[in-house]
């Protein structure tokens, strides 16, 4: 069983080892690069499936007990945050095998796509703050090159931010490590744990989960540290900016959840209101960018950081129904996430712009086209029978119940704008007629034959039947969702699982 | 030693930041790789600078017998060196493409992907 906890990083790593030996053939590449991305969603789901069975599994990395050697540990967050990257995974290598252009496949596109898929898994699973750092870089370096990938002229200065910003927080996060282990002499989470709970010296404690709190909520694109993400998301190949948009910050997110639900606890008063005012912040300035934007994925990529926003509001609330939101949401943004870049990558392929003013009409040239985006796009507004919704109401309903109203009002209002921005795209692109110089002005539309365009229509359609299925079976979602808060907020348990067992693997 | 790693450290981030605000892009990758090194350095010092010996336990024994090197701040640093010397340098290539490709070091020039 414990096997499963090394498969999410073991089948990432192999898949871009046999991917490297096939660098002549095209077709292997595309073709093992979705394999791979299939075989990990296969594993996440095991994962799960024992985690929900069992509990909290460990595992001790050749064999040393939990303080001193390497540990990898899955609770249900964990499970549930490995399985929705498998998902995303799975649903943008089936994209982008169509898709990205065959230079880019050729200089290695899916190599590094698995790279990043191994660092965004090897973050979800470890239990150990140093290795938590380490897969961080993985993952910043393989997406550092997804990113820059093709060198175009906006590629590169995207990354030029991204880069510089991502570094920065690395050397913040790297800092922190230093002074936690000078405070406490563990990097073993469940040791801290036990250690920062009783740790004599309250201020060090506070000094270092701001450090924290600064390293995480930058990759996370929390205000006042967001700006590297719109100035990055949209210029990569839609394939990259889907994953992307549905992963790294989120890695971000589960971080800070991790850090903030069983390292820094001691001192919620403090702590936890600021993580409130940053959520409240990051929704409000994320929606007001998105507001100002005029193309498709800036749009799209302004809501991610309102987005973030809401994930840290159950985090700040600190209650197991919160905490159940946070988790329920992030589940919800992912799909939806990725599925709305996806669109908008269809959008830019079949009709040369994702400018909102230099298309328009395509709910008429592109019905089922404009079908999936309204269903998405309602979904992460948060319409009824949708997943947002759902993600939305246990917020919600959790700050009523904690009393604080200032961010309940924050969040239904940016909802509100959310709703809004989302009509603009709807209206512009889809419903308006189209701008009669177009043909001018309208760059050349992508080489790909619509015939091949075809199948990237499918991890559309899947992924919309998730955002739907999720709605629909809101029920039994939220309640494995609030299993994982309360298993988040039980520090004991996950201690008491790390450290007491020794297990050796055979 | 240690207040002079300190100060040390302190300086490092200091010229640092303050080459990050510059607006070369080189000049900023120089502010990259000091702020690299002055974590690694405030690792290394908050890890603890001792003058002992390598951590080995005598066969039989429980403990080492004397003051020894913790070896985590070591390994740590190892690892975090490595790692930043790789962004870095992956870091100086995009830099050097980009200055190709838009044919300026001028930060301020970098607009294309604002709004």
């Amino acid at each position: 069983m414990n096997v499963l906890l090394v498969l999410p990083i073991a089948i990432p790593l192999a898949t871009m080892a046999v991917l490297v030996l096939s660098w002549q053939s095209l077709r292997t590449q595309k073709v093992l690069g979705v394999g791979g991305a299939f075989a990990l969603l296969a594993a996440a789901v095991a994962l799960l499936v024992a985690v929900h069975r069992h509990d909290i599994v460990v595992l001790h990395v050749g064999g040393w007990p939990a303080p001193f050697g390497i540990t990898l540990v899955a609770d249900l967050l964990s499970g549930i945050m490995v399985l929705l990257a498998s998902l995303v995974a799975a649903s943008v290598s089936v994209y982008a095998s169509v898709t990205v252009d065959e230079a880019r496949i050729r200089f290695g596109f899916f190599r590094l796509f698995h790279l990043l898929m191994m660092g965004v898994c090897g973050a979800f699973l470890t239990g150990d703050v140093f290795n938590l750092y380490v897969w961080f870089e993985v993952m910043l370096i393989a997406s550092f090159v997804l990113l820059s990938l093709g060198g175009e002229q906006g590629q590169l200065e995207g990354a030029i931010k991204y880069v510089t910003l991502n570094l920065m927080s690395s050397a913040v996060f790297l800092a922190a490590i230093g002074i936690l282990y000078a405070a406490t002499g563990t990097l073993n989470m469940a040791d801290l744990s036990l250690k920062l709970r009783n740790f004599p010296d309250g201020n060090i404690v506070s000094a270092l989960s701001m450090l924290f709190l600064i390293a995480f909520g930058t990759k996370a694109a929390a205000f006042p540290l967001f700006f590297w993400l719109p100035a990055s998301y949209h210029t990569p190949p839609v394939a990259v900016s889907a994953v992307f948009a549905g992963l790294l910050t989120k890695v971000g997110v589960y971080a800070l959840i991790r850090a903030f639900t069983l390292l820094f606890v001691s001192d919620t008063e403090f702590t936890h209101t600021l993580l409130h005012v940053v959520a409240g912040l990051t929704m409000i300035t994320g929606v007001l960018g998105a507001m100002a934007q005029n193309e498709i994925r800036r749009i799209l990529s302004f809501h991610i950081v309102s987005q973030i926003g809401y994930m840290m509001m159950g985090l700040a609330l600190l209650t197991p129904l919160a905490l159940a939101g946070s988790v329920f949401y992030i589940t919800h943004h992912i799909v939806v996430k990725t599925n709305l870049f996806l669109i908008a990558g269809i959008v830019e392929q079949r009709f040369g712009s994702g400018r909102l003013d230099r298309i328009g009409g395509l709910s008429r040239s592109a019905p089922v086209l404009a079908l999936l985006f309204f269903l998405s796009a309602m979904s992460l507004a948060g319409i009824p029978p949708l997943s947002g919704f759902f993600a939305k109401l246990i917020l919600v309903r959790a700050g009523l119940e904690a009393g604080q109203f200032g961010i309940v009002v924050a969040a239904l209002v940016v909802s509100l704008l959310t709703l809004f921005s989302m009509t603009k795209i709807w209206a512009e692109a889809f419903w308006k007629d189209p701008p009669t110089d177009a043909d001018e002005q309208r760059p050349a539309a992508a080489a790909h034959p619509h015939r091949q365009l075809r199948l990237s229509y499918a991890p559309i359609i899947w992924l919309l039947a998730t955002t739907v299925t999720i709605g629909v079976l809101a029920g039994p979602l939220a309640r494995l969702s609030l299993a994982a808060a309360e298993q988040l907020l039980d520090q004991n348990a996950y201690v008491n699982a790390v450290l007491e067992s020794h297990e050796v693997p055979q | 030693m240690d207040i002079l790693l300190a100060i040390t450290v302190g300086g490092l981030y200091a010229t640092g930041l303050y080459m990050m605000l510059r607006r070369s892009v080189v000049k900023l990758l120089i502010g990259l790789g000091l702020l690299s090194h002055a974590a690694n350095l405030l690792l290394f010092t908050a890890g603890g600078v001792v003058r002992g010996r390598p951590p080995i336990v005598p066969r039989g024994a429980t403990r080492p017998p004397e003051l020894v090197a913790d070896p985590l701040p070591q390994a740590l640093i190892l690892t975090a060196i490595v790692i930043s010397f790789a962004v870095l340098a992956f870091a100086l290539v995009l830099i050097y493409r980009t200055c190709q490709t838009v044919g300026t070091d001028d930060l301020h020039d970098l607009k294309a992907t604002d709004t």
